[in-house]
């Protein structure tokens, strides 16, 4: 299905730590947006897409949006993982001719502390993910992820201060987009340095923000694509991974935990690619925790395994360095959509239209959740 | 035992090992078919797909594969013990097993006892079974030795 069919229409939200409106008001705000950015009407979707965790019922979004007769829906599990999936499989669904016209997106209230998944939790818990780990106090997802932190840290001789590198390439491109929530908020690498510790080794700015906000995407045939009014953003080739013998966010009990689902995801991905990973221009890597990034960097062959520190040096992941990364300020300093603002930033890149434009987009990264079960599109532009 | 701490819910797999630890011993499951070690447990072995298992016992000796430190926003019961340290411990028979717990100088100690500067990865520990007010034991991790190195 290489470059068959493209995104023609994004939309988002406000982004911000407290919305009014309901998940369900939020996505149907991003979904009207998007479809009206693609010039289309909502009576011409007849496909859609979305994460299963904390979803926003189809039937609501499609009687709301006045969507015609859909002949297509699913869902991708894994949270944060899912994002790329949920697009991919759109996508894969308008080539087979299943649809025509898909919609994918992500509506998301995370600001409020009760809202998040780990607060409130009965005494009693359930599956391998948390049964053999939360008993002991490895309670949230930021403690998952520094098991793996401080193991990659010993092995490859990465600092504190490449996770900074990590922190702060996403807050200076934040604060270059006023869609931001942390837009006016600047971090200096005392600030990182002197936040307070959540899970050592990692700190308070090496978590994603927690935010409220929606994002959605439309998805149609690279033909018709080119006949609506935006630039043509191709798929060029996107790849989900569920890795042998990998557990979700607690892998620690497969053979190598350090290396992720990017690392099989990244094989298939370039595999059904024409692009490898020197031919990217920008990507936009799951952010959920500072180390994931660099983790991606490795999985997806930016750099050789336990190099990705020394990449992120000497602003290796700004804009004007080796790869431009997270440049909307991503999950942890733009918002933190399950990635899906990640999503729309790829195919802003490929437009022209992010406020950290790359010069002369061509391949466009974006990645899903690195520590679970994974996806990653590859955008292309025409030329 | 912490006031508010998280149990696992009881089912096959997690009832005999907890069962296994409130008599002092650290079992792992077994596939009885090829002998391959799993963990966690569950139905159907990756290597044979055999569902015949037994539990096999375990020496107890491991070394630290990865810690934490742990500190708030926390649950209630966890938060007034913060910061702790949590480790993922690989076993001696074999590597790969790996266990998460919480280290402490002897079986008694709360999870709090030992602070991040009394642990370096690959430092040797063994399995110790502090009691239970309910019976439910939960393994932990005494350091007892030198760190070699990894």
């Amino acid at each position: 299905m290489k470059d068959q069919t493209a995104v023609a229409g994004i939309g988002s939200t406000d982004f911000a730590k407290s919305l009014e409106p309901s998940e369900r008001d939020l996505a149907l705000e991003a979904i009207s947006a998007a479809v009206d950015d693609a010039g289309l009407h909502p009576s011409e979707v007849d496909g859609m897409a979305c994460y299963s965790m904390e979803a926003t019922e189809e039937v609501d979004i499609a009687r709301n949006m006045g969507f015609g007769d859909v002949t297509w829906f699913s869902k991708v599990p894994y949270g944060g993982g899912a994002g790329c999936g949920v697009v991919g499989q759109a996508a894969m669904a308008v080539a087979a001719g299943q649809c025509s016209v898909a919609v994918a997106w992500r509506s998301r209230k995370r600001g409020a502390r009760s809202s998040r998944p780990w607060a409130g939790v009965s005494d009693r818990v359930s599956g391998d993910q948390q049964m053999w780990t939360r008993p002991y106090g490895l309670l949230r997802p930021v403690d998952e992820i520094a098991m793996l932190t401080r193991r990659y840290m010993h092995s490859y001789g990465a600092t504190r201060d490449h996770l900074a590198n990590v922190a702060l390439a996403a807050r200076r491109h934040a604060n270059n987009n006023p869609a931001a929530v942390m837009a006016d908020r600047t971090m200096t690498r005392e600030d990182y340095m002197d936040s307070r510790m959540i899970s050592e080794p990692l700190c308070l700015f090496d978590n994603c923000l927690e935010t409220d906000g929606a994002c959605a995407v439309v998805i149609t045939s690279a033909d018709r694509a080119r006949t609506l009014r935006n630039p043509t953003v191709l798929i060029h080739a996107w790849a989900q991974s569920l890795p042998s013998q990998h557990q979700t966010m607690t892998n620690f009990f497969c053979e190598d935990p350090l290396r992720g689902p990017a690392w099989s995801c990244a094989k298939k991905l370039w595999s059904l690619s024409d692009a490898g990973p020197a031919d990217v221009d920008v990507a936009q890597l799951y952010d959920a925790f500072s180390p994931l990034v660099l983790l991606s960097l490795e999985g997806y062959g930016f750099c050789e395994r336990g190099d990705a520190g020394e990449f992120t040096d000497d602003g290796g992941i700004e804009v004007g360095g080796r790869l431009p990364v997270n440049t909307s300020g991503g999950g942890m300093s733009e918002a933190y959509l399950h990635g899906f603002n990640l999503i729309t930033e790829a195919v802003k890149q490929v437009r022209g239209e992010s406020t950290n434009q790359v010069e002369d987009v061509e391949f466009s990264l974006c990645t899903s959740g690195e520590g679970v079960p994974t996806g990653a599109i590859l955008f292309r532009g025409e030329r | 035992m912490i006031e508010g701490q998280l149990l696992p819910e009881l089912n096959e797999f997690t009832e005999p090992f907890h069962e296994f630890a409130s008599r002092g011993e650290l079992r792992i499951q077994k596939c009885e078919s090829c002998g391959v070690l799993r963990m966690p447990p569950r139905p159907m072995c990756p290597a044979c797909g055999s569902t015949s298992f037994v539990w096999q016992l375990m020496s107890g000796r491991g070394r630290v594969w990865s810690y934490v430190v742990a500190h708030p926003p926390l649950l209630p019961a966890y938060a007034e013990l913060a910061p702790y340290v949590v480790a993922i411990v690989e076993l001696e028979e074999d590597p790969l097993i790996r266990l998460c717990g919480n280290l402490v100088f002897d079986s008694t100690g709360p999870i709090n006892e030992v602070q991040a500067s009394d642990v370096t990865i690959a430092q040797e520990v063994t399995a110790v079974f502090p009691p239970a007010d309910d019976g439910f034991v939960l393994p932990a991790w005494q350091i007892t030795g030198a760190t070699q190195p990894t």
